[in-house]
């Protein structure tokens, strides 16, 4: 009946465009880079030497790299409803087994110390990630508190690996991961061969689709006969994998593991990232594509900060204020507000005082925004921690 | 209607009517992108009436109605609250002038009191901080003027869902409301809550308050309202006294054709009636689950139509779900095609080609955030597995094929089925079982909330299932229903089932059993967790407990 749509015509690239939740953050994206040559053209300048790259974008990309994997990880989580608090301890947890067993073996310089190193790393990583969603999918306590669980002990377990002490390495074939370059930053091809198996994984299988639907409804999706218990555990599990990997950039970028530093605060940028990216901290619907972009946002707004010479009081503050404007302008009422102020101006009367509900009877339930509104308060807690970490990697 | 109140505004069209209307729109027309939600139509409502707002899901009720309390600026169009003009900025605006609305769904916060729900946002206070006492006592107040004897100081949750839309209309009227509007305020209670909630209209009306009520129910309609405006794609249809037109020139008016779907229905079911085969596809053998139904047997036999007959939190919401795995049984068998089975799980239920359409269209049914095609194809895929996705064209075939043959509306895949009717969203969801090719499809109330034309549409479409051979559980509150389209109907009563009884049960026969049965029977066998106090402890709340821990684990 009434549902024809008005204008039938095929919408144009700059509409299409226009429409895109990306639109907002690549912008974002691209203004930071731009402030930063602005300032100082030698930002943007890329050099190849010795077959490797050089240059302030190719750092970004290089540091960027853990807290893009995390953040994967992290939008499937979010996207079945959950967040995962304790990527950030379970990255340490990896770079510690990884360094003390590396330098427990015989010889600590061999490629086979570094195997098993990581293979050890990474079946640790993944029992953390059957903890976690063992609390999450079976027990149902709530995401935030289950992970909130290993958020505080991970950073005991890995002191206890590594008793306490910082264990560097000398092992070139480790260094590899986090500092090494096949002409790019090994830690970035890493990540986004992840990013791209993930993509190409659930987006052309069904994985996609029951994730969402677990995220958008778990009982009605339980009801379809999905199981949706299996597909909780099996993000978490996911999710400490991919931050294990992170946890072993991390230490191999610096030859070191930090059971203290390593990784802190990581899960906040990683959510940050995601949210910025437009997966909404109320499940369903999700962009690997938007939490590229994030990663890359908080990684570059980093960097800025400190080849600006902000004053470190003024950092903190200046971080989340970018933050807040790009959730805002990706919040759907603002963006309506936006569209109509563009559509119409100001003098034409027109209707949709509440967009989502512009249908007749029974429409769904307003409640959406959750995520995109929630996400500016949670940024300051963020920024306020980001700080001493970046030191620690860009020193 | 009988009672004096309705002469005097009954003749709003006589010379120097009795009484102005409160509330008058006129031409009022509104448009959103591309779509003409209403076209000049007028409404009015007087002091003192009960004014049913009828039409088709889209014809325009809720537009209306949100054009009224400002939620909508309509596009042209005047609308005089006490004959000044008016035009609200929102719902807030449109309450502090008297204007209440309560929503089909219960719009209240359940952790707190009912004390607190009713005065919430206009608490008395006392030294800048909230008075308890005195937000109790003026909540006490408030429910005894409308003859209710709920403790104001206990939990919202905790009441059955009819008493939390009680509350919702004492919020309402908290304000000295004039104008009240009830948009389906009925379609989750059962015959006694809806009995009280018109007894409280009744009392409210007779105090001069305007009731504007929306509801499916044509018999309540025809039982509450004294007059009624007709809207049909977005126009205005007519205004009628209710004693005036007759429930056929009503549905006539509501769907602007004549209605032969009904009839056709019953032709097909007493067709199909003739081709039951003895063999069962299920049977369920002393099945039960402590505290939600008492073991019962059961047996559906392909190409039948088991109608479940009872009032709300009688069982038969839980019996459908032990047969589907959505509950686990804790006592007795399931046999499919006399193979024992254990269904611990909807999705053994759907294996074995079991299908559930559950009565809680938006809380278990419909992925609200996913387009009309995902919705479509999601049971399917899930049976199948994440790793084999279902090609492309397989799922445009399937979803054109399946929107084309059950009218679903937009017929666009992409549209999120969040944005479409009650009666559209049913219909994806008959789809997204009907591609599974279920053997055993369990229907819980798939016509309620939803338009005549849509009802009549799903009616038939069950009885054409059975006569090619599906069995069909079919749960609804409106026995005529249950009556015209059923085998057998299973007669349920306090988590029990009470009778069996043939096809040619008519409503007076089953609703004789359910009212025959109902509290008579001392020994409850549902356990500890039974309905002791009928009147106040509604069974249904027990169910409500079930399915919150059920997605508490999930």
């Amino acid at each position: 009946m009434s549902t024809v749509p008005g204008t039938t015509t095929a919408p144009g690239v700059l509409e299409r465009v226009r429409g895109s939740r990306l639109l907002w953050p690549v912008v974002a994206l691209v203004a930071l880079v731009v402030a930063n040559a602005a300032r100082n053209p030698g930002f943007v300048s890329i050099r190849l030497q010795d077959g490797h790259l050089y240059g302030s974008l190719v750092d970004i990309l290089k540091n960027g790299a853990p807290t893009l994997l995390i953040a994967l990880g992290m939008t499937l989580v979010i996207a079945t409803r959950g967040i995962d608090l304790s990527v950030g301890a379970v990255a340490a947890i990896a770079g510690a087994v990884a360094c003390t067993t590396i330098a427990g073996t015989t010889d600590p310089t061999s490629a086979g110390a570094v195997t098993r190193g990581i293979v050890l790393a990474l079946v640790l990583c993944l029992v953390l990630g059957l903890w976690n969603g063992f609390l999450v999918a079976l027990l149902g306590i709530q995401p935030i508190i289950a992970t909130l669980v290993l958020m505080t002990a991970g950073r005991g377990i890995a002191m206890l690996i590594t008793d306490g002490q910082i264990i560097t390495v000398r092992n070139d074939a480790f260094r590899e991961i986090g500092a090494g370059f096949l002409i790019l930053p090994v830690s970035i091809l890493i990540a986004l061969a992840a990013l791209g198996a993930v993509a190409l994984v659930t987006r052309r299988s069904a994985l996609g689709l029951l994730i969402e639907s677990v995220g958008i409804n778990p009982e009605a999706s339980r009801l379809a006969g999905l199981r949706s218990r299996t597909i909780i555990w099996t993000v978490y599990v996911f999710a400490a994998l991919c931050a294990g990997l992170a946890g072993l950039m991390i230490s191999s970028n610096v030859s070191a593991a930090d059971a203290n530093n390593a990784g802190l605060w990581i899960e906040m940028d990683a959510i940050l990232a995601v949210v910025i990216g437009g997966t909404s901290l109320a499940g369903g619907k999700y962009s690997l594509s938007g939490t590229l972009v994030g990663a890359l946002i908080i990684q570059t707004l980093t960097t800025t900060v400190y080849s600006m010479g902000i004053a470190p009081e003024v950092t903190l503050v200046f971080k989340s204020l970018v933050v807040i404007a790009v959730c805002l302008l990706q919040a759907p009422k603002v963006r309506e507000r936006f569209r109509r102020h563009r559509r119409t101006g100001p003098a034409e009367p027109t209707a949709g005082v509440a967009s989502w509900s512009a249908d007749t009877d029974g429409p769904s339930a307003p409640g959406h925004p959750v995520g995109q509104d929630a996400s500016p308060a949670t940024a300051p807690a963020t920024n306020a921690s980001t700080a001493p970490k970046q030191k620690v990697a860009q020193s | 209607m009988t009672d004096t109140s309705s002469t005097t505004v009954a003749e709003p069209d006589g010379p120097g009517g009795a009484a102005d209307p409160v509330v008058a729109m006129r031409a009022i027309t509104m448009e959103f992108p591309g779509v003409r939600a209403l076209q000049d139509v007028d409404f009015r409502l007087f002091p003192g009436e009960v004014h049913a707002l009828m039409g088709e899901n889209g014809a325009g009720k809720s537009t209306l109605i949100k054009v009224l309390t400002g939620v909508y600026t309509s596009t042209s169009g005047t609308t005089e609250l006490r004959g000044e003009r008016i035009a609200f900025s929102g719902p807030g605006e449109a309450q502090a002038s008297g204007v209440s609305t309560v929503y089909q769904e219960v719009n209240l916060c359940p952790n707190l009191s009912v004390a607190e729900n009713i005065l919430l946002g206009r608490e008395p206070r006392r030294f800048g901080s909230i008075d308890m006492g005195a937000t109790r006592a003026r909540a006490a107040e408030l429910l005894g003027r409308m003859g209710l004897t709920i403790d104001p100081g206990s939990i919202l949750a905790e009441h059955p869902i009819a008493i939390q839309q009680l509350v919702a209309i004492a919020r309402a009227v908290a304000v000295d409301a004039q104008v009240l509007i009830l948009d389906e305020p009925t379609s989750s209670l059962d015959q006694d809550e809806v009995a009280e909630l018109f007894r409280i209209m009744r009392h409210l009306r007779d105090e001069g308050v305007a009731i504007l009520f929306v509801s499916h129910f044509l018999e309540q309609v025809y039982e509450i309202a004294d007059r009624m405006t007709v809207l049909r794609n977005g126009r205005l249809v007519g205004e009628y006294l209710t004693t005036d037109l007759t429930r056929l020139q009503l549905v006539s008016a509501m769907i602007g054709r004549e209605l032969g779907a009904l009839a056709e229905v019953e032709r097909l079911a007493d067709a199909a009636a003739d081709d039951v085969d003895g063999t069962p596809v299920l049977e369920a053998t002393g099945l039960g689950r402590r505290g939600s139904i008492a073991p019962f047997d059961l047996r559906i036999a392909a190409g039948e139509v088991v109608g479940l007959a009872g009032l709300l939190g009688s069982g038969r919401t839980e019996l459908a779900r032990l047969l589907f795995g959505a509950d686990r049984a804790d006592s007795g068998e399931v046999r499919v095609d006399g193979r024992a089975l254990s269904l611990r799980t909807p999705r053994s239920a759907i294996a074995a080609g079991i299908a559930f359409c559950s009565e809680d269209r938006k809380g278990e049914g419909i992925l609200a955030d996913l387009s009309i095609r995902d919705n479509l194809v999601l049971a399917m895929q899930a049976a199948r597995g994440w790793a084999r996705p279902i090609p492309r064209r397989t799922k445009d075939e399937l979803v054109e094929t399946w929107v084309t043959a059950l009218d679903i509306r937009p017929s666009n895949p992409d549209a999120l089925v969040g944005t479409l009717s009650g009666g559209n969203q049913q219909k994806v969801l008959l789809a997204r079982w009907l591609v599974t090719q279920p053997r055993l499809l369990i229907l819980d109330e798939p016509t309620r909330g939803i338009d005549i034309g849509a009802k009549a549409q799903i009616q038939k479409l069950v009885a054409q299932l059975a006569a090619e051979g599906m069995a069909v559980v079919y749960i609804s509150a409106e026995l005529e229903e249950v009556a015209r389209l059923s085998h057998r109907v299973v007669v349920l009563k306090d988590r029990t089932k009470v009778a069996e009884l043939d096809g040619s049960a008519s409503v007076d026969d089953i609703m004789r059993l359910i009212a025959s049965a109902e509290g008579a029977d001392p020994t409850d066998p549902s356990g500890p967790d039974g309905p002791s106090d009928p009147t106040r402890r509604s069974p249904s709340s027990t169910h409500d407990d079930v399915v919150l821990t059920e997605q508490v684990a999930s």
